[in-house]
């Protein structure tokens, strides 16, 4: 009994907070795709495809869970290289996700579908709105990341504590999630 | 359930306490990441703004009372707002919106949650400190720079926000709606947010450390229910306040950036309208409440908690009902979440849904019954001893049945047609909520201050000031519920003008009276704390209270890591009181092998 409550409660406060913290931006986005649902009930919604460059973020995200995965084995297992490798290689994805994000944004405005201003369509605003915020959850994941990698380059024992590489792969694989729940919800609901 | 021992590895147990902290001026007092001083700080601030936002409410008050009169003081002290010694109509909404704003949000969130969440946490629960202690400084240095925000926005040329503290479009999205709607409504938002990152980054603290950093023995249903209700309203905040975020980003790209998800199809001025349109401002609103409701019980909890323990403690007696009391707090939580459209029965919400939400609301009736037979129960042949703290415990219940018996009324949505918009809806949420919790936090400050200042406070002042303050709070509020159902509106400027009102002038201004001799004692409280924290009677014993918890272990003033030595083991709950022939058997002392019923 006393060995098995001991693994129970073996969590680490901070992995804790980290969680308690996901739920909270889930509650964020469940508000505003709750919202966007209400609103493509009522009138004046414009449909409109996603921009292909959407789907191609999509596997670019997927990608770098892997990656971020691997990094997390390699620094568990010691390996200094192969860990400062895919950890530079996912910060990179990160940063061509987020600029695919932002050439989806030119598409749909190319395409004579405001986002903003006073010829936007609600429709248009939320897709906007909403990658929008899933955009700067992925910076912060990427400052993150950035820091972490230049910590293993610099640090000598860099594998020693993996908790912050945990935590930064748990935040990552989560705002991948999202992203993945965002898309469908945005290419099959909207 | 009696050992479970090795439940905790206590993170921190060695890291702190052993040896002296050096901290400077800065670290100790400014920038301190002892939970105990940060809990001091929003303490302060939140008594600032109490201050204040009582301020408001005594000026606008004196309209409602004399709206004819004129105070040549009033125009050097407001200047423009109070041309000719009268208050303007703008300056008035003005004036009741960030009264709301600043009570609900910065003094009955951030000052009492923010307080006790951050002072009695790791007391009791026996923690060193919180999970992230760094996190914890940003939370108040957040909520510090919104109130610094908010506090420039009266300031502003156009006064600060003026439509409700519920920020409903349009007169929160259009910045031509009122003079608040300008950089007034800009500063508002701008504060807003940053009060509620300081609320996710303390909501989360609180909940890592209360299930995670428990000392030996602490097992969850040995936790005093202070400690299950501040877990509960930082689970209510952490969930509930994302959402109020997104609503209020949709608000600024429509006041920013020309989109249309608030507004539609209106008319400025009458000069022309928008080029919005297909907006739905009710969408703000569901956004709004569900945070919104919760927000209610975010007030409401940790005060029941507070006087919970409070409670049993002055009673010498065990909380009647420990599990039923957990089982409520519980209850209460999740309904929070699925009652937000009760305060939406005139938006032309589908009768249907309508009914749902009553019988949503009508159900919370059933938990928050439970908890008051419980404290009544635990008053009950009790060796009651009444200081102020326990007098303004029982004042809470007192007000928390008087309120809560109109919020039945108010839940059903055939009442809340008439009712709604009305001085009935004033007095039901200012006596369940606002003077409720408000009384919560007072007898959490009266309790609580030998441990947090190692002094007392004056007994005779708190007397002195609880019953001038019970007393003067039913008068005030008691009254509007006749004007409520008389059809009395609120938010309005001047009643004088429609003859069907003119019969109430008398009783406004009875009111009104009341209101600024109340004020004028929390002054009196004011002078007592600030007095005694330098020159109270100081603290000599361990335990003045003689109280089961955790925190009286500690030193007289605990230094940061709050023990000394190591910390100390828990081997029963907090209410042991009048048992087996003890007066009190605290949760350190270790069960003995001829006791009855250990919890």
């Amino acid at each position: 009994m006393a060995t098995e409550l001991k693994t129970k409660n073996k969590i680490h406060p901070q992995k804790l907070y980290l969680y308690a913290g996901l739920g909270s931006i889930v509650m964020m986005f469940a508000g505003l795709t709750s919202a966007y649902i209400v609103k493509k009930s009522q009138a004046n919604w414009l449909d409109f495809d996603l921009p292909k460059v959407f789907f191609i973020s999509t596997v670019v995200i997927l990608l770098s869970s892997f990656t971020m995965q691997m990094a997390v084995k390699k620094a568990k297992e010691g390996l200094q290289n192969p860990y400062r490798g895919f950890l530079s290689v996912t910060a990179i994805l990160g940063v061509v996700f987020m600029v695919m994000q932002v050439q989806g944004f030119m598409a749909l405005q190319a395409n004579n579908i405001a986002l903003t201003g006073p010829r936007s369509n609600s429709a248009a605003s939320f897709l906007f709105v909403i990658t929008l915020l899933h955009l700067l959850h992925v910076l912060g994941g990427v400052i993150a990341l950035i820091g972490v990698s230049f910590k293993s380059f610099s640090a000598k024992n860099n594998t020693e504590n993996t908790l912050p590489v945990e935590l930064l792969s748990t935040y990552w694989h989560f705002v991948d999630i999202l992203w993945i729940y965002l898309f469908v919800f945005l290419h099959w609901i909207g | 359930m009696s050992h479970e021992a090795a439940l905790h590895e206590g993170h921190g147990h060695e890291e702190h306490g052993h040896h002296e902290h050096h901290d400077t001026f800065l670290t100790k007092y400014v920038f301190s990441q002892d939970h105990k001083m940060i809990a001091k700080q929003f303490l302060i601030t939140g008594m600032v703004w109490a201050v204040l936002g009582g301020l408001m409410s005594v000026l606008f008050r004196l309209q409602l009372g004399y709206p004819d009169a004129s105070f040549p003081w009033l125009e050097s002290l407001l200047g423009k707002w109070a041309k000719g010694g009268q208050i303007t109509p703008e300056a008035y909404y003005a004036l009741v919106t960030t009264h709301g704003t600043v009570l609900v949000f910065f003094v009955l969130t951030a000052g009492l949650s923010g307080t006790f969440a951050n002072f009695l946490i790791p007391l009791q629960v026996g923690a060193r400190d919180m999970a992230s202690p760094f996190m914890n400084m940003l939370s108040y240095w957040f909520f510090f720079t919104a109130s610094v925000i908010m506090m420039s926005s009266l300031f502003v040329e156009t006064g600060p926000f003026s439509g409700g503290w519920t920020a409903y479009p349009p007169l929160s999205a259009l910045h031509d709606a009122s003079p608040g709607s300008k950089t007034g409504m800009d500063l508002w938002i701008i504060s807003m947010a940053l009060f509620v990152v300081s609320s996710l980054l303390g909501g989360l603290n609180y909940i890592a450390t209360i299930l995670n950093m428990r000392t030996k023995g602490m097992s969850m249903t040995r936790l005093p229910l202070t400690i299950w209700a501040l877990f509960f309203t930082a689970v209510l905040g952490v969930l509930s306040f994302p959402v109020l975020l997104s609503g209020m980003i949709l608000l600024i790209f429509d006041r920013n950036f020309g989109t249309s998800f608030y507004l539609s199809d209106i008319y400025v001025n009458g000069v022309g309208a928008l080029s919005n349109e297909g907006g739905s401002a009710i969408l703000f609103q569901h956004l709004f409440w569900f945070l919104g409701h919760p927000e209610v019980y975010i007030i409401l909890l940790p005060a029941m908690g507070m006087v919970s323990e409070i409670m049993s403690v002055n009673s010498r007696k065990p909380i009647f009902g420990y599990m039923a009391m957990l089982g409520s707090l519980f209850a209460i939580a999740i309904l929070a979440f699925l009652v937000w459209a009760h305060h939406m029965f005139v938006t032309g919400l589908n009768p249907f849904l309508g009914s749902v939400f009553v019988l949503l609301t009508l159900l919370i009736a059933v938990p928050s019954a439970i908890k008051v037979f419980n404290w009544l129960t635990t008053l009950w042949r009790g060796n009651i001893r009444f200081t102020p703290g326990m007098l303004f415990a029982i004042g809470f219940v007192s007000l928390f049945i008087s309120g809560g018996l109109t919020g039945i009324w108010l839940g059903n949505a055939a009442l809340d047609i008439y009712l709604h918009d009305s001085y009935f809806v004033v007095a039901h949420f200012h006596i369940v909520m606002g003077v409720a919790s408000m009384f919560g936090m007072f007898a959490g400050v009266y309790h609580w201050f030998p441990k947090m200042y190692g002094r007392y406070l004056n007994n005779t002042l708190g007397y002195v000031h609880f019953w001038i303050t019970i007393a003067g709070a039913y008068m005030i509020f008691w009254p509007m519920h006749y004007q409520g159902l008389a059809g009395m509106p609120r938010r309005y400027f001047d009643f004088s003008i429609w003859e069907s009102f003119k019969q109430f002038a008398e009783l406004n201004r009875f009111i009104s009276t009341v209101a600024m001799i109340v004020f004028a004692t929390q002054i009196l409280f004011l002078i007592n704390f600030f007095y005694s924290i330098f020159k109270g009677r100081k603290v000599t014993v361990l335990n003045p209270w003689e109280s089961n918890t955790l925190e009286w272990t500690t030193p007289i003033r605990p230094g940061h890591g709050n023990w000394p030595g190591e910390i100390p083991e828990v081997y029963r709950w907090p209410y042991d009181y009048g048992k087996d022939g003890h007066d009190f058997i605290p949760q350190t002392t270790p069960v003995g092998a001829d006791e009855t019923g250990t919890h």
